[in-house]
């Protein structure tokens, strides 16, 4: 056991390292990255892109790709190590990790030639921005229950129908739907995938207001778009197969999650506090540190097997199950220990900043976002430890005669 | 980044887990629990003859002369078996606390036989019921004799040697070796809550004894030996909980109700989700401490609180929920759960119990950032 790179990873490190020095600013001691509710701008979109850009003319995006795709073939350890070594630089938000972290290997999966070479060129560069368009207002965790519509019409799809919580689609050229193609074929059977234009005529895109105020989601409405059926992804009736690469990729890519402030702050606010000393708080803190612990270092054995060129499966879903509750813990302890300052927002005149009220109001998203807890407990349990899957109801019948409510 | 055992300790695991799967089946944990039997003789035995005893002391000691890494391995493997043996009391906190304070004479008359099997050691802290602290010990030592009443220690029933925790006349503590087998020694053996493994309690009338360390260092002394032990003890608990949930999905596999395996029931697939994700934690808090452990590294006090919580945590709750997932049989004596249920509950209170850890940790947090 030991925490030190091989040769290989250090003079790794040293090269990424070498690059950022030249082109970008260290963090400041505590200076924390973006907040993620400033992400909107559009001095900020512009700015992610030319950064983007800069990484990708000097190798630096999509680090495992193949070389032909914009990548430099690098190892999972490698692209690990770039991504530790640039959080520490001062750099703008990364927009683009879900083209480059979930579409992207779904093409490369998935798509022909012609679509890998034409599209996942400008996608590493951030040229052209993706979002993904999967979850409806009546399909969630389970996500085959989608109703968007694709009917043929010649060479061309007409696609009808209302995505929701699709992240950056405002600023997207590009996103990846996932349309139900027939009504009678039984659920995941009737599925087929696309790229979509999200500039074409017909595509209506509304931000969606957050219980903490944020907009970082939309809902994207289809009204008779039409799609040329060089952009599908698969075979028609092949979206689940295909989807399904998507979702692997997204667990893979949202990991660690939880709480934004952390557990140095929490101890800071408690002795401002003057509760430090009690005794209650002490165990409490310290049922957070041990958690945050156990997670940093099942981190460090996930990155261990990938040190060994080993591939993380569904077990990587702990990062978002015990992350994400335990970062609303925190936050609602916190508020809690500000006593009834803990319902004032803004309150220089207290002591306290605002960041755990921000943290306590956008932890809950944190714990539905990309695969909700009970999800997640499902494909650990199916997954992980082989119990049987769920008992299903709408298995073999045709998607039309599936019930979508109580019967009247 | 390594945060993982080499192959060569893993083999060493894979033998452990091979020798104790055939000597140490739970019928033999069964056996002493259910029997005057104290401990299983064989088994201690057996476990000298390979070697375990003296896993990680030294060649001149009569050990194999590894490191915790190896110990911790085996460790595990033990606390899967829960095996009846004084395994933790001699290896963690004896043999330990020699390695750790001994002079070469003490480490010489000793070691070979903690390592050989012949000789029990034990580490007595515990006086009363509550949270051992400095000031609650009130045995005394002065002019090379001791005086009090030492219980529950652990395997005290059992053992031929104690390390005691004394107060000394300046009132000070600090820790003595003492000869079970010497005058003014009173054994006797205390009902356990695991009747597997032994506590006993130990009485000392001008008991002749030898100081272990220096003079007044004690109390140091005691937190750096208990820090090392919990995180062997946290690999031993792991074993088990890990054990514990393996009978538990299995059983809930083959058990139909409503017509199917209760394993395929959300209520219960999700309480083994989060049994599963607790072993996790612990698991990879265990193996930060033992790098801590074996690397003497700054991080020890910190990593040992956080292996020994998540540990006790996990194994506890992987006997509770080995119990409601058995349903109805799970509460009978027949069947093995109340087995890792004592074992979960007495390993957790064994160097005092995980909100004493959490106070620990919460203090050495402190001091690192003072």
């Amino acid at each position: 056991m030991d925490f030190s790179d091989t040769p290989e990873e250090a003079s790794f490190r040293a090269e990424a390292r070498a690059w950022l020095e030249a082109n970008a600013e260290p963090l400041g001691p505590g200076e924390s990255p973006y907040r993620t509710t400033e992400r909107e701008g559009e001095g900020v979109i512009a700015e992610a892109q030319a950064w983007q850009a800069t990484k990708k003319d000097a190798g630096w995006t999509c680090l495992t790709w193949p070389v032909e795709y914009g990548g430099r073939a690098a190892t999972s350890i490698q692209s690990v190590i770039w991504g530790q070594e640039e959080a520490k630089f001062r750099t703008p938000p990364n927009i683009f990790s879900i083209g480059t972290g979930m579409l992207g290997p779904t093409l490369m999966a998935h798509g022909t030639e012609e679509q890998k070479a034409r599209y996942l060129p400008t996608m590493a560069r951030g040229d052209e921005v993706w979002c993904q368009l999967f979850s409806e207002p009546g399909a969630g965790s389970d996500l085959a229950g989608l109703r968007t519509s694709a009917v043929r019409d010649g060479d061309e799809w007409i696609i009808n129908g209302q995505k929701s919580w699709t992240t950056g689609a405002q600023y997207s050229k590009w996103g990846m739907i996932v349309t139900r193609s027939d009504q009678n074929a039984v659920k995941h059977a009737g599925l087929t995938y696309f790229i979509v234009d999200m500039e074409a005529p017909g595509v209506d895109i509304r931000p969606i207001k957050q219980i903490n105020g944020g907009s970082g989601f939309n809902e994207v409405f289809f009204n008779d778009v039409r799609v040329p059926d060089s952009y599908r992804v698969g075979g028609e009736g092949d979206g689940w197969r295909v989807s399904i690469t998507t979702l692997m990729n997204e667990r893979a890519s949202i990991g660690g999650g939880g709480g934004a402030v952390g557990l140095n702050e929490l101890i800071r606010l408690a002795k401002q506090v003057d509760a430090y000393q009690d005794s209650a708080v002490r165990q409490r803190i310290a049922d957070f540190y041990i958690i945050r612990k156990g997670l940093q270092y099942t981190g460090y054995r996930t990155l261990t097997a990938l040190s060994r060129g080993q591939t993380p499966g569904p077990e990587s879903s702990i990062g978002k199950l015990i992350g994400a509750p335990l970062g609303q813990d925190m936050a609602t302890f916190a508020v809690e220990l500000m006593g009834e300052a803990g319902g004032a927002m803004g309150v220089d005149a207290y002591g306290t900043d605002d960041a755990w009220q921000e943290a306590y109001l956008g932890s809950p998203g944190m714990r539905i976002a990309g695969g909700t807890d009970e999800i997640l407990r499902n494909i650990i349990a199916e997954r992980v430890l082989r119990l049987p899957p769920e008992m299903r109801v709408d298995k073999e019948i045709p998607f039309r005669d599936i019930p979508t409510g109580p019967a009247k | 980044m390594n945060l993982d055992f080499s192959e060569e300790q893993k083999l060493l695991a894979k033998t452990a887990r091979d020798y104790l799967a055939d000597h140490s089946p739970l019928s033999v944990c069964r056996e002493v629990l259910e029997s005057s039997e104290r401990y299983k003789e064989e088994l201690w035995k057996g476990a000298a003859e390979m070697g375990w005893l003296g896993t990680a002391v030294p060649e001149e000691y009569g050990g194999a002369g590894f490191t915790h890494l190896e110990l911790a391995v085996v460790a595990e493997e033990i606390g899967r078996a829960l095996a009846p043996i004084p395994f933790s009391s001699s290896v963690y906190l004896a043999s330990e606390a020699l390695l750790l304070a001994g002079k070469a004479e003490q480490k010489s008359a000793y070691l070979p036989r903690l390592v050989s099997g012949e000789l029990i050691g034990t580490l007595a802290v515990a006086e009363r019921a509550g949270q051992t602290t400095e000031a609650s010990i009130e045995t005394t030592f002065a002019r090379g004799v001791l005086n009090g009443t030492k219980a529950p220690v652990p395997d005290g029933d059992i053992a031929g040697l104690a390390v005691v925790a004394a107060r000394e006349p300046s009132g000070a503590a600090t820790l003595v070796l003492v000869d079970l087998s010497g005058p003014g020694v009173e054994q006797t053996a205390l009902e356990s809550i695991d009747p597997s493994r032994c506590l006993g309690q130990l009485t000392f009338t001008d008991a002749p004894a030898e100081l272990l360390g220096g003079s007044g260092e004690g109390w140091a002394l005691i937190e750096r030996i208990q820090d090392r032990a919990a995180v062997l003890l946290a690999f031993e608990q792991l074993g088990g909980a890990e054990r514990a949930f393996e009978i538990t999905r299995e059983y809930a596999m083959g058990r139909y109700a409503f017509g199917r395996p209760i394993a395929s029931f959300q209520a219960l697939k999700h309480r083994m989700a989060d049994v599963w994700a607790a072993l996790q934690l612990a698991r990879s808090n265990c193996y930060f401490g033992a790098y801590a452990l074996s690397n003497a590294a700054d991080e020890l006090p910190v990593a040992a609180c956080a292996a020994r919580v998540s540990a006790s945590e996990a194994f506890e709750l992987a006997s509770q929920e080995m119990i409601q997932i058995h349903g109805g049989v799970g509460y009978t004596w027949e069947y093995d759960c109340h087995l890792f249920y004592r074992r979960a509950k007495l390993q957790a209170v064994t160097l005092g119990s995980p909100s004493a850890w959490k106070e620990k940790l919460i203090q050495r947090l402190e001091e690192s950032q003072a």
